[in-house]
């Protein structure tokens, strides 16, 4: 095989970072290219169509539904109030009358003459997107969007739950490996961002949605706290919906993980500023994995990385990402082209590293990650 | 196209949800064989955006490993002769972009719905929901279900032909208000069939023809006793090309390159454990466990069925076993002691990281272990499927149609069961063959005698498409290079004492005793057959009845004769922690499954 693909996280602390910021439905974009937006600026709103509530009319006046509709006091089209009087039989001598009120404001959709079914709709619901970063217009998707483009510190984590929020960042881990304790979340981090250490506990969590901590980047946590903090087990790996209070971004994996130290290094000079994250992830061909954006000044230089399209070689440091040595960083010394039988006795293609002290194992290419130089 | 005996190069590819994969297959000295087998990874997804660039590549390997051209440019060489240079016919599946996903609508679940629920699932798609008016939901909560999934189509159905119209207009009128929009492009309507009453199609026209693209087929249960599926499944194919393909970037292209029309990937796979059924007039069960979803497919009683279990699978849906299973399930077929957090990870971590593969025996062993849940799962959610009226114009009496509803009796059946196909990474790269034997056995808990195989390479796909253009080559590919036969498997019913004699085969003068308990292995080499006489134990029951000698054939393979007398029904584990460690350590033993540590 001539070119083999390696899995890498993103973790740079200066580059060009595009988001793409897109409606639901069709709508109104609101900016244009070239104009420049904050990210609490709204960039593009549409009106999705009201939930529908569907009422047994002729069932409720005891008429066949051919007849029903002549009961109706309202129109189809009409907007309706709740409780306001939509139909009412004639009853006998103007006794026994069933009248029926409107369980929502909205509209009167339509009338079905054979189910005898009402339909009515409630108000559309207003849908705004923001820019989610400081940036620049780059792109304006007709009626669905915008690409907005910006020069800023770009982490991707592995794992995450909840949506996007935007707060400042505050240093609470002392150092990569450090564990979070309860005392470590106090009033003043509410409405910012914590950056944790090897492990966050789902007492911590709760602890911090208590006072009001809006996200937390952190290396690891215990699949069993993730289960107990959500209440219920992750089934399908997609997140970001969950709404717990908190959005959660995990770098290196479940466990306790030492934060990788260039990640932790990076979050740490970045200690104070105001950040962008989503805990979104989703697993699959079209991967998608949570994040920390800081916007740097629209106008700052940013040299292109080398990592686009890079191969692994040899004096590439890779972080190994399956059992044993999980989470090991290394030096790749040796990539045998020959597959090689490990100790499943599967044949596979194989790689060679080093960790710091020296030490040398061989384990399988897709056990191992990129780190971005 | 040219005619088949000129045929005697074929390209074909299949486009997976992660890889794409494509095979060289060459007429050499009058048979089919396959020469040569590429891969790349997909590409319909950002920043490539164009599924044709994996094609591109996985042939560019094909071309590499066999030594010749085949693509000029980015196009396909087609051959007028038998020049040395390119291929006679370019033929693909596809499953990239999450494969075909469709929302399925009928009147009452158990009828009309599970009807159009099979009429989906054998077309090759994966079932989002079914919507019936006996589903117990509110209509609201109907049309929220319909907005947020965006399926790619919807399968209307309900009513016999010529009856009441009310139930299955309320079901439009649900679509309706939905307003439903496509999963691809923004700009199209959602695709929508209608196969119920047909009194009632002006009063679905009315409804959805304005919001939707609506597509009219006969009813597919046109009286309460027949069901006709075909022309649903059809619909559903013509538009999975038409809709849902031609929207995936890079389809148009793709469907320009080849000579057939593009297939669903497990539609492919089920047209070939079809053709295996009615060929050799045998009752197989097929299993093809992915990353994402496992397929089932089963052909019993002249009927064939087929099932995805859309969130069971050994990489994006690992954790989701976990989830259905339940933790205890799992940790029972793991052959050593480990602690609930550390399993808990390590799953985890093989969800976040998907690609990684196992690299000590211990994580092989896990994956094994939750390989096997996976699979029983997915064959438990198959039986709940395949069940009484299927096909195309079966008769049956009302009273056999309420029967059914009663009891949803399974059409599969263990014991009358002739031949298992295992299929799927976990399966077919499992490093010791006998892995996967043991898996599908502990899995499937096959009865009586059942031939297991497995997919060499994964190439069912591939070759079930291309069964529709040229059999022969197909079939010969299948038998000679893609089936791996592992061996018959003998495993009788019933419990009796453990280490008491449980079943006893003789064949050539030799005799092989097992007690019960035990596994073991009968050498017999592949390609072999014998006229074998079994007899088991006064409460055993090989399928003769109870204590009754069975004489049968059995087949040779790559691993031999498996005799499991581990008792079925029910089949236990022991509960206590040591002894069910030592056990699975004895069987595990007795076949050779894992290298000594």
């Amino acid at each position: 095989m001539a070119h083999s693909y390696t899995p890498g996280l993103k973790v740079t602390d200066k580059a060009i970072v595009k988001k793409e910021r897109r409606l639901p439905l069709k709508g109104d974009v609101l900016v244009k290219v070239g104009d420049l937006v904050k990210a609490d600026d709204i960039v593009a709103k549409t009106e999705l169509p009201g939930d529908v509530e569907r009422l047994n009319l002729a069932g409720k006046l005891g008429v066949p539904p051919k007849e029903a509709s002549s009961f109706l006091k309202v129109s189809i089209g009409d907007k309706i109030k709740k409780d306001q009087i939509i139909a009412e039989s004639k009853g006998f001598f103007g006794l026994f009358r069933t009248s029926i009120p409107s369980p929502i404001d909205g509209i009167v959709e339509n009338y079905s003459d054979i189910t005898g079914m009402l339909t009515l709709r409630k108000p559309p619901k207003k849908v705004e997107i923001d820019a989610y970063v400081n940036g620049k217009v780059v792109e304006v998707i007709e009626n669905e969007g915008i690409v907005v483009q910006t020069p800023a510190t770009f982490i991707q984590g592995i794992f995450g739950i909840g949506g996007e929020v935007k707060g400042e960042l505050k240093l609470v881990a002392k150092s990569p490996d450090y564990v979070l304790t309860k005392n470590d979340i106090t009033e003043d981090l509410k409405g910012k961002i914590v950056i944790g250490g090897s492990l966050v506990t789902s007492e911590i969590l709760n602890e911090c949605v208590k006072k009001g901590v809006l996200g937390i980047v952190v290396g690891g946590i215990d699949d069993k706290d993730l289960k107990d903090f959500l209440g219920e087990e992750i089934g399908v790996a997609i997140t970001g919906q969950e709404e717990k209070g908190i959005t959660l971004i995990v770098t290196e994996g479940f466990g306790q993980m030492t934060m990788a130290k260039k990640t932790f290094d990076i979050l740490s000079k970045n200690d104070g500023k105001r950040a962008s994250i989503n805990g979104a992830t989703q697993i699959r061909a079209g991967v998608m994995r949570p994040e920390v954006i800081v916007t740097y000044d629209i106008d700052t230089i940013v040299e292109e990385s080398k990592h686009a399209e890079m191969g692994m070689d040899i004096n590439s440091i890779v972080r190994i990402i399956r059992q044993p040595y999980f989470g090991a960083i290394g030096k790749v010394v040796g990539l045998p082209s020959q597959l090689q039988k490990i100790e499943t006795e599967a044949h596979v293609r194989v790689l060679e590293f080093e960790f710091d002290d020296g030490k040398r194992i061989v384990l399988p290419r897709a056990n191992v990650e990129l780190i971005e130089e | 196209m040219k005619e088949k005996d000129q045929i005697t190069r074929i390209l074909a590819t299949d486009c997976g949800s992660t890889t794409t994969k494509a095979i060289l297959i060459e007429k050499r000295e009058n048979e089919y064989r396959l020469i040569v087998r590429g891969e790349a990874p997909t590409t319909v997804e950002a920043p490539y955006e164009d599924v044709t660039k994996g094609v591109l590549n996985a042939i560019r390997e094909v071309e590499e490993l066999a030594g010749i051209r085949i693509l000029d440019g980015e196009n396909i060489i087609k051959r007028e002769r038998s020049e040395d240079d390119g291929v006679d016919i370019y033929i693909s599946t596809s499953s990239a972009g999450g494969g075909l996903q469709m929302m399925v609508a009928g009147v009452v679940d158990k009828m009309s719905a599970e009807s159009a629920a099979r009429a989906a699932l054998g077309a090759g798609s994966i079932v989002m929901d079914v919507i019936a008016t006996n589903d117990k939901r509110m209509d609201h909560e109907r049309i929220k279900r319909i907005r947020t999934l965006r399926p790619d189509m919807i399968l209307l159905s309900g009513g016999t032909d010529g009856g009441t119209i009310t139930h299955v207009v309320q079901l439009a009128e649900i679509i309706q208000a939905a307003d439903p929009k496509p999963r691809f492009g923004a700009g199209y309507k959602l695709p929508v069939i209608y196969a119920g009453n047909n009194k009632a199609v002006d009063e679905i026209k009315e409804r959805l023809e304005k919001k939707t693209a609506l597509y009219v087929v006969d009813n597919l249960r046109p009286t309460l006793e027949k069901e006709n599926l075909k022309p649903a499944r059809d619909k559903i194919h013509d538009l999975f090309m038409e809709h849902v393909m031609a929207q995936a970037p890079g389809y148009r292209k793709l469907m320009d390159m080849t000579d057939v029309p593009i297939m669903p990937t497990p539609g492919a796979v089920g047209l070939l454990i079809e053709t295996i059924g009615k060929r050799d007039k045998i009752e197989v069960l097929g299993v093809d466990i992915g990353g994402a979803t496992t397929d089932v497919f089963s052909y019993f009683q002249n009927t064939f069925n087929r099932t995805v279990s859309a969130n069971l699978g050994m990489s994006y849906s690992i954790s989701n076993v976990v989830k259905e299973a339940g933790l205890k399930n799992i940790m029972r077929w793991v052959p050593f002691h480990m602690d609930e957090k550390d399993l808990r990870n390590r799953i985890r971590n093989k969800m976040i990281r998907p690609t990684t593969i196992p690299s000590t025996l211990d994580e092989l062993q896990i994956e094994q272990a939750i390989s096997r849940e996976a699979l029983r799962l997915a064959l438990e959610q198959h039986k709940t499927m395949a069940v009484g009226l299927k096909g195309v114009q079966k008769e049956r009496t009302i009273s056999d149609a309420f029967e059914q509803t009663s009891t949803g009796e399974t059409l599969v059946n263990m014991l009358t069961l002739n031949l298992i196909v295992g299929s799927g990474g976990v399966l077919s790269h499992a490093p010791r063959r006998v892995q996967s034997a043991l898996m599908m056995i502990d899995a499937f808990l096959p009865e009586g005698i059942t031939m297991l195989t497995v997919d060499s390479i994964f190439m069912m796909p591939q070759l079930g498409v291309l069964s529709t253009v040229h059999e022969k080559a197909a079939t010969e590919v299948f038998e000679k290079d893609c089936l791996i036969r592992l061996g018959s498997c003998i495993a009788p019913i019933g419990n009796i004492k453990e280490g008491q004699e449980a079943v006893r085969v003789k064949f050539d003068d030799k005799e092989f005793v097992f007690n019960f308990g035990d596994m073991g292995v009968i050498p017999l080499e592949l390609n072999k057959k014998v006229k074998a006489v079994i007899s088991v134990a006064k409460g055993l029951d090989l399928g003769n009845g109870k204590g009754k000698e069975v004489e049968s054939e059995l087949e040779g393979g790559v691993v031999g004769v498996i005799v499991d007398a581990r008792g079925r029904r029910p089949f236990v584990l022991p509960e206590n922690d040591n002894d069910r460690v030592n056990k699975l350590k004895k069987w595990i033993k007795s076949l050779n499954v894992y290298p000594e540590k």
